[in-house]
């Protein structure tokens, strides 16, 4: 039966491993790679590295720690933030990434999702979403540019809409990040979630606001997600992915064991 | 123990190489035909589609080459795919190596790809994985489908073919330079087992 994924995420800014608070104060977690082995060895199902400077500065950045990461570890790993070429996609997979989320050059120029997916196939391209509930409207609106607060800004995109644009256009999987979630730790949007898995035929991950261990319990149960991304719950050690883990098979829900 | 992943120009090629140097051994990523003839083990990696691929493939004509070896060849994911006969996937004929079928994975409501861990069951006659069923690593929308060739078995709204086997020709529908210590313990039983 497929597994469930629990998912660490590491958002990089010069090497080295950050977390904000609702994307915001940045604060280094430590460096990636002895974090990426550890995360592997105590069971992650996969990894996903946010380059969080590169999309909003306009420049790509060094990107040599994607070729040791993959050197290291023996599970699959995305690659976020900046791609916007054919040869900055080849690039990184040609140093071992396997798949690659596409996130504010997605909304910039969409046909860059087709070129991509035409390249190396839908497998591999991810299109990540920073969705914003406006309480003002009543309305999921897709933001851009999220990794720079001075840049941050919305989009002309309802969620709803990108969602099944991006679809179209052949990509493999979805992460929604909730945006008024991300940091504060009370539990994903499962209503959100819940709402767009109707309208999401490929897999679709659930990220921002983990900060219990029935929340992956939730989300997983009531949102019907296929993995759930989480960052500080993991790095300050609030919980473990064994905890995490051990409590979803405990609900039913379907995990790969822990590795011995 | 010359091991060479064939250059299909497909995205995976590097992971695969990390894996094999991960259990000791050297490996040329390469699409000379005297080396791949030469060399004690094969492996076929891709992803991508297969008639992309088998352009590739034909291009560098390496189709024959790959017909004539008698050393032990694994294919992965859509590697496995191009050595069955056809594949749905553009109405391709593949390279014919195991009398197999690659078809579009029908699942009914639940999300294509196929992406993620799920239990791979092994056949009592599977040289690369002995162990009961395990967890490996997909991301796939076509498949093999389940027939005398089949060496292991795994379900995502239907049954498919996970492992595939034909003479000295195996084949992976999963990722074993992806999938923890189950992907390397079958690389390790693919390198090191006596397998034909």
């Amino acid at each position: 039966m497929l597994a469930k994924r629990v998912i660490p995420c590491l958002d990089v800014r010069d090497g080295q491993v950050v977390k904000g608070v609702k994307f915001r104060n940045h604060e280094v977690i430590g460096d990636i790679i002895p974090l990426a082995r550890h995360y592997a060895e105590s069971g992650a199902d996969e990894l996903v590295f946010y380059d969080i400077t590169a999309s909003s500065d306009g420049r790509t950045v060094d990107k040599s720690w994607v070729e040791r990461v993959a050197k290291e570890i023996n599970i699959p790993f995305t690659v976020a933030g900046g791609i916007r070429s054919v040869a900055q996609a080849q690039e990184l997979l040609s140093k071992g990434a396997d798949k690659l989320s596409i996130n504010s050059p997605a909304l910039l120029d969409p046909s860059l999702i087709d070129t991509l997916v035409a390249e190396f196939g839908q497998q591999c391209i991810v299109i990540g979403i920073d969705s914003f509930f406006n309480e003002e409207t009543g309305t999921y609106e897709v933001h851009q540019f999220t990794g720079d607060e001075k840049k941050s800004r919305k989009s002309a995109w309802q969620t709803k809409d990108w969602l099944q644009e991006v679809i179209k256009r052949g990509a493999g999987e979805i992460v929604l990040n909730c945006m008024n979630q991300d940091g504060v730790r009370k539990g994903y949007d499962i209503e959100q979630l819940a709402a767009l898995r109707d309208y999401c035929s490929i897999p679709i991950i659930a990220s921002g606001g983990a900060g219990e261990i029935q929340h992956f319990v939730d989300v997983f149960n009531d949102a019907k997600v296929d993995g759930a991304l989480a960052a500080s719950v993991f790095h300050k050690n609030v919980f473990s992915i064994a905890d995490v883990k051990s409590a979803m098979h405990n609900n039913g829900i379907a995990v790969r064991p822990i590795e011995p | 123990m010359k091991v060479v992943i064939v250059d299909t120009e497909c995205a995976n090629l590097t992971s695969v190489r990390f894996a094999i140097e991960r259990l000791g051994y050297s490996c040329t990523v390469t699409d000379d035909a005297d080396a791949i003839r030469a060399t004690d083990r094969v492996i076929l990696p891709g992803v991508g589609t297969a008639a992309a691929a088998m352009r590739n493939l034909q291009r560098k004509q390496l189709v024959d080459v790959l017909k004539s070896l008698e050393q032990p060849v694994l294919g992965i994911c859509l590697g496995m795919q191009l050595m069955t006969s056809h594949s749905e996937e553009g109405d391709v004929e593949c390279l014919g190596l195991i009398p197999s079928l690659t078809k579009r994975l029908e699942v009914g409501e639940l999300p294509l790809p196929h992406m993620g861990w799920n239990t791979s069951v092994p056949t009592n006659n599977n040289p690369l994985l002995k162990s009961a069923e395990q967890y490996c690593y997909f991301v796939h929308s076509y498949a093999v489908a389940v027939d005398e060739y089949t060496i292991a078995e795994a379900e995502y709204g239907q049954r498919f073919a996970s492992m595939i086997r034909h003479n000295n020709y195996f084949g992976a529908q999963f990722h074993p330079e992806r999938s923890g210590k189950v992907g390397e313990s079958i690389l390790r039983e693919f390198l090191e087992a006596k397998l034909c």
